[in-house]
């Protein structure tokens, strides 16, 4: 039988606009002195016309409506969306620290949340006495905390320091400290909010092995909230994925986060020049791939660029994975190729023979300039879908082994 | 089978909360919790003082010893046949016990909010803690209040503590109540109005005041119009104030009708604290 640890069901949650931020007793009394002659609250018009997005004239926000979704035990669930979409309302009634306005949610075990860690810790106590009064309020008994102790002073690294009052830690340190007694904690449900974007690159990755350690080895469920692409991936088995307060997609983790990157407009395209050249002067008019996109096909795109002075070119398209991280670039200059530009619109052509990333999605960077000088660069242009693909004759291109980047090889035994 | 599901869910969060809700059996759970904050306060109060504990009893003292030189000496205030510096000693502890706790509870939201934020613990704990530390003070200053107590029945006083000091814990369980019912009454209010911190800080001052600490109750009595007596009564630390100094010293205007007074008053201020403080810490994360 499928073993649900966590069931939420119609959770819904309004914020009153107009309501908050009023908080002095004369605008309360004012409110009152208007209801009392039978008018409108003066405060709830402002909620209203203040915020475009609102729905007709209703003065309520649903930051979250009618969720719906069950966790698994031992399950690792990925919770997407974009800033506002609502994750962070999500996991704070998950974690209690605020309660919904409908619906509910219900568990099989106790829910422990790293919304941020350190929370309760005071300067003047030191390690030790704050590793006790952290885990309490993340709701350890003594107990449990005492038979611990020993394991999360050398997770956190900080033995020499532990009986020095946390005043005199460096910030790393702190949050070493902190970090190590969350991961010790034992609920059977952890909610987990970005704290991988804390300490130096080794604390990070043991940070991560550790999750991977809850979840995995000890069957825990783990529910994590990142705008890490990678990490996501890397950690959870399933994710859902919020937009505006609603829950939009669920399912397999890849194509949660493959969804969720399409729904993502080009808003964060970035464009820039040379000072010393106008766009009018010189722009990136168009770019199309005129071929398709395949991993291992041939790749084919044309540019459009807009001159009005003469001048000599190098052209370069790159390729950047969902984090942004570059994976690899195609540049004229390195086969020698420099374009002379005339008046008006020219065209370039460009090809690969054949794509070397594997499947998936990327963003792709385009930029115009000579010798290291940017006339104009678009960052983030375009966003394409690789489709999967092979090399000559060989099978098909995994992308589960994390390798980015293929390429055509040659192979004979000797 | 349906039934079977519903009954292993270990808990529900909803938008229903009860009215009442002072869940005995999950503040146990959070024990720990709350000694380690009783423990917190106590360690960061003498972190880096000279005198450390000692502060918990110069504050009564100086206190006392001002008082005294100025209502006993200048003014000529009456105590009731016992010594003013200890008459007004067994006042002072019992009023910092109240205030204190009041005003440490008055700030459990505002100065909690990060921590509330974050994380989820019965927010009753904030309240309780505020009341073991300063039980913890109390227990200080009233052994030194005893130490001064015996020092005048040595020096031959007519003191005669009665056996109504046994019932001590009483009175201060319900002198929590009060400050409890109180302090959380202002904390929840607090949240929407900022405007009352400010009135609280003088308000305490004002209504030491009004309570029959630096004076007997019995000089109220004979020098206001008995049409007004009620007044110095409806303050229902009269009644704490009273007992305290009657079972110490055996002298005294206490009135038992005026003690049962002050019991329920607690009792009903603490039952609506502690509702209106359910009602705050469900949705005061999106309020302050």
């Amino acid at each position: 039988m499928d073993d649900v640890i966590l069931k939420v069901e119609n959770l819904s949650k309004q914020y009153r606009l107009g309501k908050i931020g009023t908080g002095t007793l004369s605008h309360d009394l004012k409110r009152w002195w208007h209801l009392v002659r039978g008018k409108e609250d003066p405060y709830l018009k402002i909620g209203e016309t203040n915020d475009r997005s609102l729905k007709g004239e209703s003065e309520y926000v649903w930051v979250l409506k009618d969720i719906n979704f069950e966790v698994k035990r031992g399950e690792v669930l990925g919770v997407i969306g974009k800033n506002g979409a609502g994750k962070s309302t999500l996991l704070k009634i998950l974690s209690r620290v605020t309660s919904p306005t409908k619906g509910s949610i219900k568990a099989k075990g106790r829910i422990a949340s790293l919304l941020e860690v350190g929370t309760g810790f005071h300067p003047e106590m030191t390690g030790r006495e704050n590793i006790y009064l952290n885990g309490a309020i993340l709701g350890m008994t003594k107990k449990e905390i005492s038979s611990k102790i020993d394991e999360i002073i050398e997770f956190s690294g900080c033995e020499r320091y532990i009986d020095t009052p946390v005043k005199r830690y460096s910030s790393g340190m702190t949050v070493r400290l902190a970090f190590a007694v969350a991961a010790h904690l034992e609920p059977e449900i952890l909610v987990v909010d970005e704290v991988l974007a804390v300490g130096d690159a080794e604390f990070q990755k043991k940070a991560i092995g550790k999750m991977q350690d809850i979840s995995k080895t000890d069957g825990r469920t783990v529910l994590f909230v990142s705008h890490n692409m990678a990490a996501v991936k890397n950690l959870c088995s399933r994710g859902i994925l919020l937009h505006n307060g609603q829950l939009v997609y669920q399912g397999q983790i890849d194509s949660v986060v493959d969804r969720y990157l399409e729904s993502e407009e080009l808003s964060f395209s970035k464009r820039y020049h040379n000072e010393s050249i106008s766009v009018k002067d010189l722009s990136i008019k168009e770019f199309f791939i005129t071929s398709e996109i395949k991993t291992g096909s041939k790749f084919e795109f044309e540019v459009l660029i807009d001159a009005e002075i003469e001048r000599l070119v190098e052209f370069s398209v790159g390729f950047r994975n969902v984090d942004s991280t570059p994976i690899f670039q195609i540049y004229s200059g390195h086969v020698g190729k420099i374009f002379k530009l005339i008046k008006g619109i020219n065209k370039l052509r460009g090809s690969i023979d054949s794509l070397p990333v594997v499947a998936g999605n990327y963003t792709i960077t385009l930029w115009l300039g000579s010798k290291g000088v940017n006339f104009d660069v678009h960052k983030n242009a375009l966003k394409i879908l690789v489709r999967e693909g092979a090399i000559s004759e060989g099978g098909p291109i995994s992308t589960k082994n994390g390798y980015p980047i293929i390429h055509q090889s040659n192979w004979e035994m000797t | 089978m349906k039934s079977l599901e519903k009954d292993i869910w270990l808990f529900e969060i909803t938008p229903k909360k009860s009215f009442f809700n002072f869940n005995v059996k999950e503040i146990w759970r959070y024990r720990d919790l709350l000694f380690l904050f009783v423990k917190r306060d106590v360690i960061t109060f003498y972190k880096q003082t000279i005198l450390g504990p000692l502060w918990f009893i110069i504050q009564p003292l100086l206190t006392s010893l001002i008082q005294f030189v100025i209502f006993s000496k200048i003014a000529a205030i009456p105590s009731d046949g016992v010594p003013y510096f200890l008459f007004v000693l067994a006042g002072n502890i019992i009023w910092f016990y109240f205030s204190d706790t009041l005003k440490s509870i008055s700030e459990t939201f505002t100065a909690n909010q990060n921590i509330f934020g974050k994380v989820y613990f019965p927010r009753i704990i904030m309240p309780l803690k505020v009341v073991f530390s300063n039980l913890l003070k109390f227990g200080i200053q009233f052994s030194f209040f005893l130490i001064v107590l015996c020092y005048y029945i040595y020096l031959g006083y007519d003191i005669n503590p009665t056996v109504y000091i046994f019932l001590l814990p009483l009175i201060l369980i319900f002198l929590a109540l009060i400050s409890m019912g109180i302090g959380m009454l202002i904390s929840s209010l607090t949240v929407k109005y900022r405007d009352l911190n400010f009135v609280i800080t003088f308000g305490i001052s004002l209504f030491m005041y009004v309570s029959p600490i630096v004076y007997p109750t019995s000089l109220v009595l004979e020098k206001i119009d008995s049409k007004f007596h009620f007044l110095i009564y409806l303050n229902p630390l009269t009644g704490f104030l009273d007992f305290f100094k009657y079972a110490f010293f055996g002298s005294g205007s206490f009135d038992v009708l005026n003690l049962v007074y002050s019991l329920v008053f607690s009792f009903v201020i603490f039952v609506l604290g502690v509702m209106v403080f359910n009602k705050t810490e469900k949705s005061f994360i999106d309020v302050i």
